[in-house]
């Protein structure tokens, strides 16, 4: 499959390279130079396209390739890059698979009912969190009690 | 009506001040507090700090009783989103968008947003004004039925000059709605107004027609045999 992945944060890159392990071509792409420079995320050994460009510009995804890829994924910071992006890619382009990342519950409730595919870190992530705080502390976990015998 | 600004730079500034002149209730919404006291200090308490792409700023706006909404920040992502959640969540009945890449333009149309403005594509078109290889320029596009408003400037060769509108041949679905003559006086015009050279003519008509309608008003030798259209 053919991916291009809009945003190379952490979350960007994560994707990038386990895309890549399954053995798919995938191109990343951000609009600051600096997230492909020493600082960035993307590990040396990430082989596949690496590509300054503003994703909400038609141009810019289609020098990415968009014509021709199979998924396009929107993980920038901003929900609305990340959704104009992700409309652009499915409603200009026809890209079959588009998933975009939106971090505000209401938006991402908005885009869903267009038809979006949308990842709401908020929610799953507080999800998360309040099932870990519910439950009991695996006896694994060093207690009070633990310490007294170390 | 009570229209909402979202953005109050110089585009958004300017436009409330003259909404207001024109009587309308009007809301600015601005997340830069500086640019929110120079607006309530020059056009009094109209602004709102706050981010408009935020379902719970709208709300607070009082966007469910709003007659329009307008977007003119300087980011397109932003104006798209910000019509977008007060058509989908809120069912404000017209969505306005300042398109800052020109070729935004088509995308938001078909994401829905009623109109869109493009000051690149209006500088584009006067551009194109001046050269005598696009006597058609294509003024705004009406949302649904293909229809376009567009202005045509008569060369002084074309078949129509001279004639009365009621004898020259349109297309299909074309209307002269304006004509603005050599000095700039614009006036409606009847069946019997005649066409001079160096008329900008203001016509309404299909998308598809327009071509046709560009040879019908600009070449010498019209549409075909006068007739009734």
């Amino acid at each position: 499959m053919k991916v291009i992945i809009m945003g190379c944060g952490r979350v960007g890159a994560e994707l990038a390279v386990m895309l890549e392990q399954d053995g798919h071509e995938v191109t990343v792409l951000d609009s600051e130079p600096a997230a492909f420079g020493p600082l960035g995320y993307l590990p040396g050994e990430f082989h596949g396209i690496r590509m300054v460009g503003n994703g909400i510009d038609q141009d810019a995804l289609r020098h990415a390739g968009i014509e021709q890829a199979d998924a396009f994924v929107s993980a920038t910071r901003g929900d609305n890059r990340n959704v104009m992006a992700c409309q652009i890619a499915k409603h200009v382009f026809n890209v079959p698979r588009v998933v975009s990342r939106v971090f505000d519950p209401i938006r991402e409730e908005i885009y869903r009912s267009l038809g979006l595919r949308t990842i709401n870190p908020t929610r799953i992530q507080a999800r998360l969190l309040k099932e870990a705080l519910e439950k009991e502390e695996e006896p694994v976990s060093a207690g009070p009690g633990a310490r007294e015998e170390t | 009506m009570y229209i909402i600004v979202v953005g109050a730079g110089k585009v958004g500034y300017y436009l409330a001040r003259e909404l207001v002149e024109e009587q309308h209730e009007v809301l600015v919404i601005e997340q830069d507090p500086a640019k929110c006291a120079s607006i309530s200090e020059e056009l009094g308490e109209i602004v709102m700090q706050g981010d408009g792409c935020e379902a719970s700023t709208l709300e607070q706006a009082g966007v469910g009783r709003c007659d329009m909404i307008i977007a003119v920040t300087g980011d397109d992502e932003d104006n798209l989103v910000v019509c977008q959640v007060a058509r989908h969540r809120f069912h404000v009945p017209r969505t306005v968008a300042r398109v800052n890449n020109p070729k935004n333009e088509e995308i938001f149309r078909t994401l829905g947003i009623d109109t869109t403005v493009s000051a690149t594509s209006v500088i584009m078109a006067h551009i194109e004004q001046e050269l005598p290889s696009h006597p058609l320029i294509p003024l705004m596009t009406l949302k649904g039925g293909g229809l376009e408003i567009v202005e045509v400037k008569v060369p002084a060769e074309s078949f129509v000059v001279g004639k009365p509108i009621r004898d020259i041949l349109l297309p299909h679905q074309s209307l002269i709605s304006l004509i603005i003559d050599t000095e700039g006086h614009p006036r409606i015009p009847t069946s019997e107004t005649v066409i001079h050279a160096g008329d900008e003519v203001v016509a309404v008509t299909m998308r598809e027609s327009e071509a046709a309608l560009r040879l019908a008003l600009t070449s010498s030798r019209g549409m075909g045999p006068p007739g009734p259209s």
